[in-house]
């Protein structure tokens, strides 16, 4: 079968590989009908996270149908058309019975302090992902999900990462009716915590990027306020400026270790890796928001550790809340948005390339060419 | 064991507060694990154990490998020596994550050589995507280029130079 694989830093091609196995009684073997490609790919894609070996298989958000099932699959069973959440769940677990699932114990040998997740490094579990034409899915009868009759494919599999994230996201900032939140990021993540925002009763939304099209795009979309931080002298003065001198009531982090806007963090979180990624977004996120306000991270980090002014989160008395998202516990509230068309994920997806065409998808993707937003890839056995 | 009985500490839980939960709402509680913990990590109905058939470097943060486990890429030649050394360190540790970085750099080269070893030679320029370089963003493609030609010369000129010193 074809399968994206990765050589190296920013050198991806797709080749054949052996077709995934059942190799435990509750995987499933899923046929992919389309995958994405997303801004955590890029911190792989870029060679940041350790534990990325070459030969792997990347892509955590997919859909497909269902071909193969181990014994003690029951909950979907084959031709069922899923969306299979990004993280690898047991649902048995001490973290996953209390919701969780983005934490299990049960998926992940290599690392303790995070999940498996699909084609996510061998630091998460070295599972191979979606990007390709098939796929192992263990824990079948937690994760996958059956797409609800006439729901469209493409809000499908933005269900599998993008949507569930920008909406824990907006959750976890614990956003009170008429609350101001600053989003930073305008990458799928971002626009779509802006818009989620408003669900939890924001007052007013306001997003921070660089790039002109993503703001133009927030803008529209969320829809919220929208600035260029490249404009400014300084994005956490010109946020208190803009909030009466006080600060956000909560702060987002949708960017994450590929943040731009600090020539320091830059250098020594990207370019030398002498932290895990640089956090700039975050540094800003802790500096702009009110005092006994809330900062929520999604946007993801190394292993190791990072530059943020903890001194500060101590003296304005911030509460700090991330977390990988939790998809599974999720999916039934966001799945009922979609089908009342209270959120549209789909007008997210910019391009739709085939898979074997992975690379120039995964450097448009990552130099934000050509307006894109969001990369659905298609597999040849998928087309017609 | 687990002790239920604090009726010795004065003042026990007459504050306590089920309301002051920072992790509602993507967190919730369940009854504390009433089972005497085990020397394990489980205090759980583990899932089914997947074969471990393949060498799965293990985390010395756990006991056990996980009920299941990816397959993607086994541990191999020198970054597979690097990588086994590394998890003799805990994630806490930068002697863990350091080696695992340069592990993933050397396993870089080893798969150009399998390539070559395969009668394969990578196509670099595709696998870097450098046909959607050449139409959306011919500017900064050529402009890496250029400064890839003069570090490299700049490189040359000065080995040369120095060469030339040691020469007379
Ligand atoms: N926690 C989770 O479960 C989870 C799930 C999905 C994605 N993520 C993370 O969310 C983040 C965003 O994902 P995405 O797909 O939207 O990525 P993306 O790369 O498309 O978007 C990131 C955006 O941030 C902008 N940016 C860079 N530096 C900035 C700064 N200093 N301030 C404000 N904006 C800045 C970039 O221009 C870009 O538009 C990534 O770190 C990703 O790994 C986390
Ligand atoms: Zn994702
Ligand atoms: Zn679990």
């Amino acid at each position: 079968m074809l399968a994206m694989n990765y050589r190296g830093p920013r050198r991806v091609r797709i080749d054949h590989k052996p077709y995934p196995e059942i190799k435990h009684p509750e995987d499933a073997i899923v046929r992919v009908t389309r995958s994405c490609i997303c801004g955590s790919d890029l911190h792989l894609y870029n060679g940041n996270v350790p534990d990325t070996r070459v030969g792997m298989t990347f892509g955590h958000e997919f859909i497909g149908v269902v071909e193969v099932i181990g014994s003690e699959v029951e909950k979907v069973k084959v031709g069922d058309n899923v969306l299979v959440p990004f993280n690898v769940a047991c649902g048995k677990c001490v973290f996953c019975q209390q919701g969780l699932f983005g934490n299990c114990h049960e998926s992940n040998t290599q690392a303790s302090a995070v999940g498996g997740i699909f084609g996510y490094s061998h630091t998460a579990g070295g599972y191979d992902g979606g990007q390709a034409e098939y796929v192992r899915v263990p824990y079948a009868n937690v994760g996958p999900t059956v797409i609800p009759e006439g729901m469209d494919p493409d809000d499908a599999v933005l269900l599998t990462d993008v949507v569930p994230t920008g909406y824990q996201a907006a959750e976890m900032g614990g956003i009170q009716p008429g609350d101001t939140v600053v989003v930073f990021g305008a990458g799928p993540v971002g626009i779509m915590a802006a818009r989620c925002a408003w669900l939890f009763g924001a007052g007013r939304v306001i997003v921070l990027d660089e790039v002109e099209y993503r703001l133009e795009f927030a803008r529209n979309y969320a829809p919220c306020e929208a600035y260029n931080f490249k404009e400014m002298d300084d994005p956490v003065v010109f946020i208190k400026k803009i909030t009466d001198w006080m600060g956000a009531d909560v702060c987002i982090d949708a960017v994450g270790a590929e943040a731009s806007g600090s020539a320091l963090q830059t250098i020594t979180g990207r370019k030398l890796l002498l932290q895990a990624g640089s956090a700039t977004a975050l540094h800003w996120a802790i500096n702009s928001v009110k005092k006994g306000g809330i900062v929520s991270v999604v946007g993801v980090y190394g292993p190791t550790d990072n530059l943020v002014p903890i001194g500060n989160v101590v003296n304005k008395g911030i509460t700090i809340r991330a977390n990988q998202t939790s998809v599974k516990r999720l999916l039934p509230r966001l799945i009922e948005h979609v089908q009342n068309g209270v959120l549209n994920p789909k007008a997210l997806i910019t391009h739709r390339v085939p898979l074997e065409d992975i690379a120039d998808a995964y450097y448009m993707f990552s130099n934000k060419l050509d307006n894109c937003i969001k990369t659905v890839l298609i597999p040849p056995s998928a087309k017609g | 064991m687990e002790n239920n009985d604090y009726s010795h500490i004065p003042g026990w839980g007459i504050d306590a507060d089920p309301k002051n939960d920072p992790t509602y709402p993507y967190r919730h509680r369940i009854e504390r694990a009433t089972k005497a913990p085990e020397p394990s990590d489980s205090n759980w109905e583990r899932p089914t154990q997947q074969p471990v058939d393949i060498e799965v470097l293990k985390s010395i943060e756990r006991p056990t490998v996980s009920a299941v486990f990816g397959t993607s890429a086994p541990p191999t030649g020198l970054s597979g020596q690097i990588r086994r050394f590394a998890f003799k360190s805990s994630e806490s540790e930068y002697g863990h994550w350091l080696p695992l970085l340069l592990a993933d750099r050397v396993n870089m080269v080893e798969g150009i050589l399998d390539d070559l070893k395969h009668g394969h030679i990578p196509n670099i320029f595709a696998e870097k995507g450098l046909k959607a370089a050449w139409k959306y963003n011919r500017k900064g493609l050529l402009q890496s280029i250029l400064i890839g030609v003069l570090v490299t010369s700049a490189a040359v000129a000065l080995l040369s130079s120095k060469k030339s010193e040691s020469d007379t």
